[in-house]
């Protein structure tokens, strides 16, 4: 299985690097290393969001209030920043992670203590935080000219000629890495998502599991709330509406399974910067924007597919060992 | 008995005491989505300058405190127990306000719309800020003004299939070969997402290096817009203008991004209704093809639908910016 995966990581590596070579003959200056930089950069938020969600796919749940507890994190980060020009940002950014944590803990406890399907939970979260910010705000916008300087400096900040977003979104990809593979949690999500009945044998708590998964898809959509309302020097109550569909595709395209159980960081990083290069070239290679929906959509459904085939084939490896070792 | 014939003489003589005091002030209430919304406030500076230039006319501010149109329909209520002589309205909803402004003009209310309008069975005329013609013309003027010599202009509108956004991009290209020397070589879509906006800014930069302006004409676009400029670094290089609200814009008129843009002037278009109220209650007809006056506006001609355009978008530059983001 472990080869497999490597396998599909490879795929999509190749898939990225001839999407790339397509892109260079239209518009050559796109391959160009600051480019390439500036692309990784634009899809860090991406990347973070995709790690998060993938955690909850992993559990065989499914979070789509991300894109929503982004915009409230981020719009309450956003006011206390014009309310109070003084406080210092980590303290701001603490808040709004705080408060990604709490509400991806709403979804946790929902589908722990509630046992209510958590497509059903999240999609009620999505619409009461969208609710939420516009009660917050009053449906005014939140300007470039009433955040501080630092508030909006710190993600653009250059550490070693790049930007201090896309270092954090490669931390993040690091701790990940460690937490899925050399942590019990990590093993949790895979174990419960591989059978969760076999799970609660082996002493894994199935409901407590979901919600450390919620709460860790939370904090990553609060964390990522500041960095979108700072990168984009705006709040309002429709920032990143939709995004929750680029997030599920981004961790679908990696290879992470719907039915849970199936999945890696590392598809999950290609998978959203496959998804990135597409956005970033979409605007320079000159199409029509009615066949750029088409392209995306086209490309999440073959992706899909591929994903599909790679299940069933592991199926009949599994089955296979299975009548060796009865036979 | 006689306590009805005491009630009636108090009605009559009641009656007759507010006929003479409509006699020397007419009132002229301006219903606005909602109380507090500071575009509605500002348009109601402009109504109150237009009743001291008048100088007979009383201006009554009035909406409901949410923006609803029940809310509406009850200020409409009672502002026909209070017997006011004009209602000018922004409307929250376009069907749900006609009923009660219907019951209105069969007590001899004028009613206008403006801003908002309502379905035309429920107001004589409807003031239009602007209109499509003349903002397409404007959002082209505004880049064309800051390019004496010429030079590539793009532009980043709403969704691809925004009718609003479609029309001025419409009009805007039939009135192009009036400035010479701008050519527009790209029309991009952000689709009123602040990432994509954003992106697709980037991608323009990238694809036309001579880029001298970005026309975005949605307020999201074209915050964006200024942002992705700002983050690239080619402020002075690229103006970006545009319609977009003074609140929202004055950061990036303060750093240089965007020199100048454009929307509607709420305080010309409280002044311009109450005008054209106050005109209509000394007996002129709403009535397609009808010029209506409205003081130092000029004169609002009227189409077969009887509405009117007020005047072309008003400029926001670093001078007034500041004064109007505490407005709107």
């Amino acid at each position: 299985m472990k080869l497999l995966l490597k396998n599909r990581e490879m795929l999509l590596v190749v898939a990225i690097i001839a999407l790339l070579a397509l892109i260079a003959m239209r518009f050559p200056p796109f391959v160009a290393p600051g480019n390439l930089a500036n692309v990784y950069n634009d899809t860090s938020i991406l990347i973070i969001l995709a790690l998060g969600q993938m955690a909850v796919i992993l559990t065989r749940c499914i979070d789509l209030s991300m894109a929503a507890n982004l915009a409230l994190s981020g719009m309450a980060a956003a006011m206390l920043n014009a309310a109070f020009p003084g406080l210092p940002v980590p303290l701001i950014i603490l808040t709004a992670v705080a408060l990604g944590a709490a509400l991806g803990s709403i979804n946790g406890l929902l589908v722990w203590k509630l046992d209510i399907p958590p497509i059903v939970v999240t999609l009620g979260t999505l619409t009461i935080y969208r609710g939420l910010i516009f009660l917050l705000s009053g449906g005014a916008w939140i300007n470039a000219h009433q955040m501080s300087d630092a508030f909006k400096a710190l993600p653009r900040t250059s550490i070693l000629g790049f930007p201090l977003l896309s270092w954090l979104s490669l931390v993040i990809i690091a701790i990940m890495v460690v937490v899925m593979r050399r942590t019990p949690l990590g093993r949790a999500f895979f174990a419960l998502g591989g059978n969760p009945h076999a799970a609660v044998y082996t002493g894994i708590d199935v409901g407590r599991t979901r919600f450390l998964a919620y709460c860790l898809s939370g904090t990553l959509a609060g964390l990522s709330g500041y960095l979108w309302v700072s990168r984009y020097a705006v709040a309002y109550v429709d920032i990143a509406a939709g995004f929750e569909l680029d997030i599920i595709a981004a961790c679908v395209i990696g290879g992470v399974s719907i039915a849970g159980g199936i999945g890696s960081v590392g598809g999950a990083v290609l998978g959203a910067l496959f998804l990135g290069v597409i956005k970033n070239a979409l605007p320079v290679i000159n199409i029509s924007p009615f066949a750029q929906m088409a392209i995306s959509g086209a490309v999440i459904i073959i992706a899909v597919a591929v994903n599909a085939r790679a299940e069933k084939r592991k199926g009949r490896v599994i089955l296979r060992k299975a009548e060796a070792a009865h036979g | 008995m006689k306590i009805l014939k005491t009630l009636l003489v108090t009605a009559a003589v009641s009656v007759a005491m507010m006929a003479t005091a409509q006699a020397e002030t007419k009132k002229i209430a301006l219903v606005v989505k909602a109380l507090g919304i500071g575009f509605f406030e500002a348009a109601n500076k402009g109504a109150q300058e237009a009743a001291k230039e008048l100088g007979d006319v009383e201006v009554i501010y009035t909406g409901p405190t949410t923006t609803t149109a029940e809310g509406q329909i009850e200020v409409i209520n009672s502002l026909i127990a209070q017997k006011v002589d004009a209602i000018a309205v922004s409307a929250n909803d376009t069907n749900a306000l006609v009923p009660a402004l219907k019951k209105a003009m069969d007590r001899g209310i004028k009613v206008i719309s403006w801003d908002s309008g309502v379905a035309p069975e429920g107001r004589l005329m409807h003031l239009n800020p602007s209109s499509n013609p003349l903002i397409g013309n404007m959002i082209i003027k505004l880049a064309a003004d800051n390019l004496p010599d010429g030079g590539d202009v793009a532009v980043l509108s709403a969704t691809a299939t925004s009718t609003n956004q479609n029309v001025w991009i419409e009009e805007m290209n039939k009135v192009l070969p009036n400035y010479k020397g701008i050519n527009v070589v790209a029309t991009v879509y952000g689709d009123d997402l602040a990432d994509k906006s954003y992106r697709e800014t980037q991608g323009l930069i990238q694809s036309h290096p001579n880029l001298k302006a970005i026309i975005a004409p949605t307020s999201v676009g074209i915050v964006a817009a200024a942002q992705a400029v700002t983050d690239a670094g080619k402020i002075g290089q690229i103006n970006v203008t545009g319609l977009g609200l003074p609140s929202e814009m004055a950061g990036h008129v303060k750093s240089g991004a965007s020199k100048s843009f454009a929307i509607w002037n709420p305080i010309d278009l409280g002044y311009s209704a109450t005008m054209i109220a106050n005109d209509l209650i000394g007996g002129a007809e709403a009535k397609p093809g009808a010029e209506l006056k409205m003081g130092r506006m000029g004169t609002v001609k009227l189409d077969d639908k009887n509405e009117g355009a007020m005047a072309d978008p008003f400029i926001y530059d670093a001078k007034n910016v500041e004064e109007f983001a505490k407005i709107f």
